[in-house]
C-alpha cells in the first residue's frame, strides 16, 4: 500500500510495525509528531506497547536500556539537545551491547536557538558506538527503522542503530511511502532473543569495576561488532531488497561509472545532488554521487574516486566538515564544502556550483568563503 | 513534468491540509512523484502562512524550498497587503484567489482565476470556531486548473482524511471547482 505521509508519522508508523515492547521518549521539536502518533497507537491500542512517559531524553535513554537490559525491543525518537541530553547513556547502550532503535531527527544546536536541520547532533555521536544510517527520503526512513532492528539484534553485531533524517525536510514533508503489510515485516523480522538479560530468578550483577585488560577487550569487540555491521548491513539490505524490491548497501551510487567527479554526501543533500549529477551530466560532465547511507560504520571502501566533491551539513570547529575529515585522501583530490547548516537552503543550483568552483580547485564555506 | 504550487494564508485556516490533500489526489490520480510542506517555522492562528505541494509524473528528488512556483494559491486576500503572493511566480504562471470578485477585477501581470470559497465554506458549514475554513473549496478550484489531479480523487482524499465531516467538505470542492471563474 502506498500512503502519503510525513517523515516522521512514517517513522512512527515503521516503529509501529517493528511491534517494539517498550517505547520511552520525550518530545522535541520536530521530532515531537513521532511521540505523538506511537502514544495515539498505544492508546488506541494498535500497538500494544509499554509507553513509558518520561522527564527528559537522558531519562528516555535510561528506561530504553533498562528495558533492553530484560531482553525487551525497545524505541525512542530526539533531535538536537534532546540527543546531546544522551550522550552518557548513548554510551552506555552502546558498551552494554543493547540492540535500542533511536530516530534521531537532525536539527541545529543552539545558542542561537534554531530547529531546522543540521547534522551536528548525531555526527557528534559518532564515537559513542551507535550505527548511524542517514536517510533522504520519507522511503528511506522507513526502511531503514525495519532494517534497524534486524541489524542492531543480530547476534554478530548487537549494537543500538540511529536512523536520522533532516529536520522539517523530511520529518514534516509528506510524500508517497509503499508500506508493506504486517505479515511481510512479521516475517522479515526476526523474533528477538536477547544474548543476557536481568532476570530477577537468576540474579546477576552488572556496572562491577572492570580491570584494564578486560576493558580494552570489551572496546575491542565493539569494534569488530562495527566492522562485521558493515557485512551484516548489505545483507539485510540484500534480504530486504529480496522481499520488498528496494535493495540497500552502504552508499548508494549513482552515475558513477566513467566519472571524473563524484559528489559525496548525504541526507536530504544526496537527493538534491541526483538533480544536479543529472543536470550536470546533460551538459557534457562525466559527473557521479555516491550517498552515504550509513556514517559509522564509515564506508571507506566505497570512496575510492580520484576526485571527490564532499558535501557537509555539519563541522567540526578547528578541523572542517566532518565527512571530508575522514576522508582518505592519500593521491586523491578532495574538495570540502561545509554548506546548509541551521536550516539554510541548498538546492541543485547551489551543488552545480560546488562543481564548479571544485573544478577550480576552490572549496570551504558555501555562502561565505564561496559564494 | 513538475508543478509547484505555493499555498497563501493565515494560521488556521488549512493551508498546510490543503497541500497535503492535494498530494493525495495527486497520488491517487496517477502522478508518481507528490510532496506537501509547511513553511519551516513557528506558526500562529491568524499569521500569515505558506504551504507547499510538488506534483510530478517522475519521483521527486528535490528536497530545496519552492522559489519559483507555477501556481499560487491564496486563501485570504488580505494578506496581499503585506505580502507579495506573485514573487518567484513563473511567467506563465496562474494566480487562485479566494475571492467574490471577477478575475478582472484585478490587475496582476499573471492568469488569475477567482473563486468565492469564503461563502461555499459558509454555505456547506465547514467552520472552526464559528470562521468558515476555506482550505478544500480552495483545493477543489485548483484541481480544476491543474491538469493531471481528478476530483473524484480529491473526493476519495477528503473521505480518507475526514471521515464523519467529509460529506459537507466533499459537496463543497465540488462546487468550487463548478464555480471556479477562469
Amino acid at each position: 500500500m502506498i500512503v502519503v505521509d510525513t517523515g516522521n508519522h512514517i517513522a512512527a508508523l515503521a516503529a509501529k510495525m517493528a511491534k517494539p515492547h517498550v517505547i520511552a521518549a520525550y518530545p522535541i521539536t520536530p521530532q515531537t509528531t513521532v511521540v505523538e502518533r506511537l502514544a495515539q497507537y498505544v492508546e488506541s491500542g494498535e500497538l500494544n506497547s509499554e509507553f513509558i512517559r518520561v522527564e527528559s531524553e537522558h531519562s528516555a535513554m535510561t528506561a530504553c536500556i533498562g528495558a533492553a537490559a530484560v531482553g525487551a525491543r525497545t524505541f525512542t525518537a530526539t533531535s538536537s539537545h534532546g540527543l546531546l541530553l544522551m550522550h552518557e547513556m548513548l554510551h552506555w547502550a552502546a558498551l552494554a551491547r543493547l540492540p535500542i532503535v533511536m530516530v534521531n531527527v537532525n536539527r541545529a544546536i543552539g545558542p542561537g536557538w534554531n530547529i531546522w536541520s543540521d547534522l551536528n547532533d548525531s555526527m557528534a555521536q559518532r564515537d559513542t558506538g551507535w550505527i548511524q544510517f542517514y536517510a533522504s527520503s520519507n522511503q528511506e526512513i522507513f526502511d531503514n527503522v525495519i532494517q534497524a532492528y534486524k541489524i542492531g539484534e543480530d547476534e554478530r553485531i548487537r549494537l543500538p542503530v540511529m536512523i536520522c533524517y533532516d529536520g522539517f525536510i523530511l520529518s514534516h514533508t509528506s510524500m508517497p511511502v509503499e508500506v508493506p503489510k504486517q505479515e511481510e515485516i512479521d516475517d522479515f523480522l526476526n523474533e528477538y532473543k536477547s544474548t543476557w538479560q536481568l532476570d530477577i530468578n537468576n540474579p546477576i550483577t552488572h556496572g562491577n569495576i572492570v580491570p584494564p585488560e578486560p576493558y580494552l577487550e570489551i572496546r575491542y569487540s565493539m569494534e569488530k561488532a562495527m566492522k562485521e555491521a558493515k557485512k551484516v548491513i548489505e545483507e539485510v539490505g540484500e534480504e530486504f531488497g529480496r522481499k520488498f524490491g528496494r535493495e540497500y548497501r552502504l552508499v548508494e551510487e549513482y552515475r558513477c561509472d566513467d566519472a571524473d567527479y563524484v559528489i559525496v554526501t548525504m541526507s536530504a543533500l544526496a537527493a538534491e545532488a541526483k538533480i544536479a549529477v543529472d543536470r550536470l551530466r546533460d551538459k557534457g560532465n562525466r559527473i557521479g554521487l555516491i550517498k552515504l547511507r550509513t556514517y559509522r560504520p564509515f564506508p571507506h571502501e566505497y570512496l575510492k574516486y580520484d576526485k571527490m566533491i564532499v558535501i557537509d551539513r555539519a563541522f567540526s570547529p578547528g578541523l572542517g566538515g566532518i565527512i571530508y575529515s575522514e576522508m582518505e585522501m592519500d593521491g586523491k583530490e578532495v574538495y570540502g564544502f561545509i554548506a546548509g547548516l541551521g536550516g539554510v537552503d541548498i538546492n541543485y543550483k547551489d551543488i552545480e556550483k560546488m562543481y564548479e568552483y571544485a573544478k577550480k580547485g576552490k572549496d570551504g564555506w558555501y555562502g561565505i568563503e564561496v559564494k | 513534468m513538475l508543478k509547484e504550487i505555493i499555498f497563501y494564508g493565515r494560521g488556521g485556516q488549512g493551508a498546510v491540509t490543503a497541500a497535503n490533500l492535494l498530494a493525495s489526489a495527486a497520488l491517487k490520480s496517477g502522478n508518481r512523484g507528490v510532496q506537501a510542506f509547511p513553511f519551516f517555522g513557528a506558526e500562529r492562528r491568524g499569521a500569515p502562512v505558506k504551504a507547499f505541494a510538488r506534483i510530478s509524473n517522475e519521483e521527486i528528488f528535490l528536497r530545496s524550498q519552492i522559489k519559483e512556483p507555477d501556481i499560487v494559491v491564496v486563501l485570504d486576500t488580505g494578506i496581499m497587503d503585506v505580502i507579495d503572493v506573485t514573487a518567484g511566480l513563473k511567467k506563465d504562471g496562474i494566480i487562485l484567489l479566494n475571492s467574490y470578485k471577477k478575475p478582472v477585477d484585478f490587475s496582476f501581470p499573471y492568469k488569475v482565476a477567482t473563486v468565492d470559497a469564503t461563502s461555499i465554506a459558509l454555505k456547506n458549514d465547514i467552520r472552526v470556531g464559528g470562521i468558515p475554513v476555506v482550505n478544500t473549496p480552495m483545493v477543489g478550484a485548483l484541481v480544476r486548473i491543474l491538469n493531471g489531479v481528478k476530483l473524484e480523487a480529491l473526493k476519495e482524499a477528503i473521505r480518507e482524511r475526514f471521515g464523519k465531516i467529509a460529506e459537507k467538505n466533499e459537496r463543497a470542492v465540488e462546487e468550487a471547482y463548478n464555480k471556479v471563474i477562469l
